[in-house]
């Protein structure tokens, strides 16, 4: 039943007109080896897995599988030879129950093609017996969690009897419990056989559960390491340069306070309490960081600061004055500098030049208004400075703001954010899918923000983020405030306060059955586990 | 795909012993007054005008015609009590409904539906006990409406093949007319009518094929060349109609038509018989297709590689499923069908081609096509719906109706209008519908 396969990449070329995503890579996955692809965002991984797949055709180099050359025309053939995918952006049709899904593309058929989804739902029961999944083959993917969605994605690699699993970014959507589960389910299916590559920028990840490391950079491989090397090393390898990886700020100078929220609840349009009666305040000087797994009313407390929310009640006031009830743009002109969590739909408009986003909120003040008309001179002018000031990597000042990088878009939004004397700055997921390099900037940022005295509330869900920032922790679960917690708090407890226990019981429960994450080794704190969207 | 949705669902409770716990499906669709709103809304029209201001006649309805083999006594109805009763019964209906959503629930799908009916049996009554005769044959009504209706389904039978894999058919008009132009004409040429539909078949897949060369491989957009299409195919059929039809009539226009088989016994069982049992081949061939497209669909591969190319189509592809192909074909075979339904018009209805024969039925078809829910079978009824109304509004101005006969005529698009704005529940679409696919 053991079928191993070896595979083995040779000098695969992938251009896209002039942009070289690929570069003579040459990689070999040894059979039941979990073989990572370590790299930051848009070093070209996905490019290079998707060539493996037979969704893009390599301009250059061959594929060989147990040294034999073989050519896929598409996903069909890939998956012939042995070889299954799971997606960053789960290939799933979420109105198909997961038998449907399974079964698509390989399905077991009844005389005339008649669909036999018997013989699949026993397949996806076997796996998951097998494998301790737990999925109900007659669910809708659509009412499945991300966790369970991603477990279809495999056992549809595994019903296709596939000998290489590659997984793209698998943990960018999962929670940190979640993520333990699924390097569990790595291992496993190792000891059955079955050879992994592992597409990830997520250091302690990598390290815990990879075989050997392969690292790319700009569509080069760079080099490859041991898991046992630092990570320091492999972010450095990862990023071209020396990066640190703890972030030394000062000690935080709370000065008196001037941001309060009291009592907030936001309702939902389906009448949810999706903001619960949250009440904290934030001293000048300081930062307090708001963790919480996606989805447990992070946003939309943002969102109600802001005055974006419809339904909301309680208080919330800056310098002694009551934002609850004003437009966005009185909250704007009373200082509040906010940077979006998706800054593609909220931070910027991708079609308009770097320049204007540099203004889109200060375009009908001087010296950027002229009457009713503006200056185009003042807004390029403004530009060019800030570009050198966040260092943004654009060709130039009227580049489309959609055309950067995930990192130097985050710069343009925190730039223009910063750009104007704040008395609160809230930024919710500062570093989602933005690259190590830029990470390290942007945090920097938000500390420097901090010591000129302005409150600062960051609000991420990766836990590394919210431990490197933050003056003290707030927790957030089910739109409830779980605790406040100082800086130095344990992840352990932190995780545990993400389930909604209280910080009391937290710590309590870490005493008793340590260690809770199934961790191989002591945690590093690092930058590098910034998010990974796109 | 993005984990920054701002979901009003709190994140599932990440209690480190949990294993793979499957979440309670909270996903509670907020629960809006629309339908009990517009439920009680009509509930008040049909007391104060079918029940209030109902008419004093009693309303005869005949179930049986005088060829049947057991005759069924005809139905009696005191127009004003029949209005009364059955406007309470829905008004009661909407009090059930307001008073699930107070409980923030939504009403079950038999609510809306019982009190269509209720509905359409109160307008009945009303127009015919309020009629100079106030009597009607339903079993006459019932089988007009399945006859009008049959270049409806097999038009938004067209349209379910079609945005079922992801493109949108506007062209289900210009497929119609195709098809009855196409059907007359070689009809006439060949003397058989047979021919004449395999021609119409193949009429409408030509048009489909425009559209799919167009939409698939030039990706235009898909509602602009449905558009140009139906435009394109009136203007061309109206052009060879008045240079070569009207010139030679008996060569070109004078189609044979296809006979009406006549099952014995079963087509003179009252009502359902000459439905069922009495129809042309097209007649037949439209309860045939709305079968095989249904189990075609959902029962076998070829429908779950459909169905998955219309709703995620990249899925589909990593799957190793061709997109283009599958979609290209589909439209074709959509084509064909909605042209096969245009022969109704030259080969069945009437026996000759005329300018616009289709009279916009194919866009009525569209609307049977979202009201059915992008499901054979309810764009089969949903279908028979706009033929009864139609039928209805050509009955009543017969028997003499107060109401004055452009309000019937408006009647179907009336009955369109409320369709589409979601009467009957929220209709999903298949997600892909109307997207290009390029790959990448």
């Amino acid at each position: 039943m053991v079928r191993v396969l070896k595979l083995e990449l040779k000098g695969i070329t992938k251009s896209f007109g002039s942009l070289l995503a690929n570069d003579h890579i040459d990689v070999v996955v040894e059979p039941g080896q979990i073989h990572c692809l370590l790299g930051e965002n848009g070093a070209g991984k996905s490019t290079l897995m998707n060539v493996l797949y037979g969704l893009y055709e390599p301009t250059d180099g061959e594929i060989l599988i147990d040294d034999e050359p073989v050519s896929f025309r598409g996903p069909g053939d890939a998956m012939a030879a042995g070889i299954g995918m799971v997606h960053q952006h789960f290939m799933l049709v979420p109105v198909f129950t997961v038998a449907e899904n399974v079964a698509l593309g390989a399905e077991s058929t009844k005389a005339g093609g008649f669909l036999n989804l018997d013989d699949t739902r026993r397949k996806i029961q076997e796996i998951s017996d097998r494998y301790g999944f737990d999925v109900d083959p007659d669910a809708l993917v659509e009412d499945l969690p991300v966790g369970v969605q991603q477990r279809v994605e495999i056992i549809k690699a595994l019903v296709r009897d596939a000998k290489v699993l590659i997984l793209d970014e698998p943990t960018a959507v999962l929670t940190p419990q979640e993520t333990d589960e699924l390097l569990d389910i790595m291992r496993q299916l190792k000891s059955s056989g079955t050879s992994i590559v592992f597409i990830s920028h997520k250091l302690r990840e990598v390290k815990a559960v990879s075989d050997i490391i392969t690292v790319i950079r700009r569509g080069k491989v760079v080099g490859s390491a041991h898991p046992g090397a630092s990570t320091t090393e492999l972010a450095s390898m990862m990023v071209g340069r020396a990066v640190s990886l703890t972030l030394d700020k000062a000690p935080a100078q709370p000065q008196e306070t001037t941001f309060e929220v009291k009592d907030l609840t936001v309702i939902a349009p389906n009448g949810h309490h999706i903001v619960d009666g949250i009440s904290f305040s934030i001293a000048r000087g300081e930062i307090l960081a708001v963790a919480g797994v996606q989805g447990n009313g992070q946003t939309e407390l943002t969102e109600a600061i802001l005055g974006l929310q419809e339904r909301v009640s309680g208080s919330i006031l800056l310098d002694g004055k009551e934002l609850l009830g004003r437009s966005v743009k009185q909250v704007l002109h009373a200082g509040v500098g906010f940077v979006p969590e998706d800054r593609k739909v909220d931070g910027l408009v991708g079609t308009f030049s770097v320049a204007e986003n540099l203004v889109l909120d200060l375009y009908d003040k001087a010296p950027f208004a002229k009457g009713i008309g503006m200056s185009p001179a003042k807004v390029l002018e403004n530009a060019n400075s800030r570009i050198g000031e966040f260092d943004v990597r654009t060709p130039s000042a009227a580049a489309a703001a959609g055309t950067l990088s995930g990192g130097n878009q985050q710069k343009v939004v925190m730039a223009r954010e910063l750009s104007r004397p704040l008395r609160l700055f809230i930024a919710s997921q500062p570093t989602r899918g933005v690259d190590v390099g830029s990470i390290e900037f942007l945090h920097r940022r938000i500390v420097a923000e901090r010591d000129t005295g302005t409150p600062v509330m960051i609000v991420s869900t990766e836990l590394d983020e919210v431990m490197e920032l933050a003056d003290r922790i707030a927790v957030l679960y089910k739109g409830k405030l779980v605790g406040i917690v100082p800086a130095g708090t344990g992840r352990d407890v932190l995780g545990l306060m993400m389930a909604g226990l209280s910080p009391d019981d937290a710590h309590a429960d870490t005493v008793h059955h340590r260690p809770v994450h199934r961790e191989q080794e002591p945690t590093p704190t690092s930058h590098a586990e910034g998010g990974d969207h796109d | 795909m993005s984990t920054t949705s701002t979901s009003p669902l709190p994140g599932k409770p990440d209690a480190p012993q949990q294993a793979g716990e499957r979440v309670q499906a909270a996903s509670a669709k907020p629960v809006t007054w629309k339908t009990p709103v517009l439920l009680t809304a009509l509930g008040i029209v049909a007391f104060i005008f079918f029940g209030l201001m109902g008419p004093n006649q009693t309303a005869r309805f005949g179930l049986s015609s005088s060829g049947d083999f057991f005759q069924l006594p005809a139905l009696e109805v005191p127009a004003f009590l029949g209005g009364i009763i059955l406007s309470v019964l829905m008004l009661g209906l909407a009090g059930y409904a307001v008073y699930l959503k107070t409980k923030d629930q939504a009403a079950p799908r038999w609510v809306p539906v019982t009190f269509i009916v209720l509905f359409v049996a109160a307008f009945l009554i009303w127009v015919v006990g309020g009629a100079r005769t106030p009597s009607i044959s339903l079993a006459g009504l019932i089988a007009g409406s399945v006859t009008l209706a049959v270049p409806l389904v097999f038009g938004s039978l067209s349209g379910v093949l079609c945005e079922r894999v992801g493109v949108v058919n506007i062209a289900i008009e210009g497929q119609l007319l195709g098809g009855a132009f196409t059907a007359a004409l070689v009809a006439s040429m060949t003397r058989s009518p047979f021919l004449g539909l395999l021609a119409a078949a193949v009429a409408g897949a030509v048009v489909s094929m425009v559209l799919a060369l167009f939409s698939i491989k030039y990706l235009v957009n898909q509602i602009i060349v449905g558009v140009v299409l139906n435009v394109l195919v009136s203007g061309l059929t109206g052009f060879l109609f008045n240079t070569v039809m009207q010139a030679d009539k008996a060569t070109f226009n004078s189609p044979d038509q296809l006979p009406i088989i006549d099952i014995p016994v079963l087509s003179s069982i009252p009502v359902i018989g000459p439905i069922l049992f009495k129809q042309s081949v097209v007649g037949y061939l439209m309860y045939i297709a709305v079968i095989v497209v249904w189990v075609g669909l959902f029962k076998t591969k070829w429908g779950l590689r459909v169905r998955a190319v219309g709703e995620h189509p990249q899925a589909a592809d990593t799957m190793g499923i061709k997109v283009n192909t599958t979609r290209f074909w589909n439209v074709t075979l959509g084509g064909a069908i909605a042209g096969i339904g245009g022969s109704f018009f030259t080969l069945v209805a009437i026996d000759s081609f005329t300018e616009e024969i289709s009279g916009g039925r194919g866009f009525i078809a569209l609307a049977a096509l979202i009201f059915g829910r992008w499901n054979p079978i309810g764009a089969f009824f949903a279908s028979l719906l706009f033929g009864f109304a139609d039928n209805l509004q050509s009955i009543v101005t017969i028997i003499g109706t107060p109401v004055p006969s452009q309000f019937m005529a408006m009647l179907p698009y009336l009955v369109t209008v409320l369709a589409v704005a979601g009467l009957v529940g929220r209709s999903r679409p298949p997600a892909a519908s109307g997207i290009p696919y390029v790959k990448g």
